[in-house]
């Protein structure tokens, strides 16, 4: 026999607690905006990748870290936090295609542009991370609809 | 703070038949033409190296972006923080779905423009003898957009999906209003420094 964890009611919706996804998406992406404003400081001259790799991997162990995290709650509205994820992604996309376009356009190469990309990619996952999430928490459950 | 807790508690008055509510869409759809043609120019500025396109949507866009900020934190923020809940639902049902629209443009058009002025006056040099306060510029922005992106928008967008609801939380959506009035205060004074540094890169 299946056993259901309860529903909460819209005030249990509001005061339950549920893992550090928001306070480990904004950890990440502070280590991102440090590491862009190392790389941009010392762009277009040579950078030094050491650092900004160090905060790039820490930063993407953050991110696979959140993404196991939120895949363990159960009673969740994933319905919504998939239609904001989905909307905010396309326009984090766009943001960083820009981005992206801006520094190819100014001739950045090699190293420095992988890393960059890599940046953006973490960035572009980890802000639709914590705009859903902080949506999501506070609607219905998804089963509690049916 | 007794006060402040008690009115954060209170539960949603009755609400009339007009009671207004964020657009189903929550981003107004009829803005986003707008902002795309905006996104478009400023992508034909850049590739075009326009000097004077890129100044345009530098100067307005940064103008228009450190006003609202400081309008919204240090004018608007604190009278929403001393209305009613009932008020403060029926400001942000209005106020917020903009709000999602034109600032993450301005900040958008405003950063990127800049980048490419600043490359094409070699300010990104670190030869240049105000690379200082350019690093610096980066450094303001970067905690504005940590506490624009991990804490006011996430705030301001669970705000509008909470207002959609039949019967809306009034102590939810009272500390999220908090949360959006504090953050907007700390980026109004942010915008401060953002003044303070370009002035000293343009004189």
């Amino acid at each position: 026999m299946i056993q259901h964890e309860p529903l909460p009611d819209s005030f249990a919706i509001v005061e339950r607690r549920l893992p550090p996804i928001t306070e480990v998406a904004v950890a990440t992406m502070i280590l991102i905006v440090i590491g862009g404003i190392y790389m941009a400081a010392q762009i277009p001259g040579s950078v030094s990748l050491a650092p900004a790799v160090a905060l790039l991997a820490v930063a993407a162990v953050l991110v696979v870290a959140d993404l196991v995290l939120l895949s363990r709650i159960r009673v969740f509205a994933w319905r919504i936090f998939r239609i904001v994820f989905g909307w905010a992604l396309l326009a984090y996309i766009v943001i960083a295609g820009m981005i992206e376009y801006a520094f190819v356009t100014d001739g950045t190469r090699g190293g420095p542009l992988v890393v960059l990309s890599l940046m953006l990619l973490v960035y572009a996952v980890d802000i639709p991370l914590i705009l859903a999430f902080s949506v999501a928490r506070y609607q219905e459950p998804d089963a509690a609809r049916e | 703070m007794v006060e402040s807790t008690l009115e954060m508690a209170a539960p949603l008055p009755p609400q009339p038949a007009e009671m207004p509510r964020p657009p189903a869409s929550i981003v107004p759809l009829w803005g986003l033409p707008i902002v795309g043609a905006v996104l478009v120019l400023e992508v034909v500025a850049i590739a075009g190296n326009w000097l004077w396109a890129l100044d345009f949507f530098h100067v307005v866009g940064g103008g228009l972006w450190t006003g609202i900020d400081l309008f919204v934190g240090l004018v608007i923020g604190p009278i929403i923080g001393r209305l009613s809940v009932q008020a403060r639902v029926e400001f942000s049902a209005r106020f917020m779905p903009k709000m999602l629209l034109i600032m993450p443009t301005l900040v958008t058009m405003t950063l990127a423009s800049g980048w490419q002025l600043a490359r094409h006056l070699q300010y990104l040099d670190s030869s240049y003898p105000r690379h200082d306060w350019v690093v610096a510029s980066f450094i303001v922005v970067g905690v504005m957009a940590v506490i624009a992106l991990g804490l006011l928008e996430p705030a301001n967008l669970a705000v509008l999906f909470e207002l959609r609801k039949p019967k809306p939380n009034g102590m939810l959506i009272g500390k999220l209003m908090r949360r959006f009035t504090y953050t907007a205060g700390i980026t109004g004074v942010m915008q401060l420094a953002t003044l303070v540094i370009m002035t000293r890169l343009a004189t």
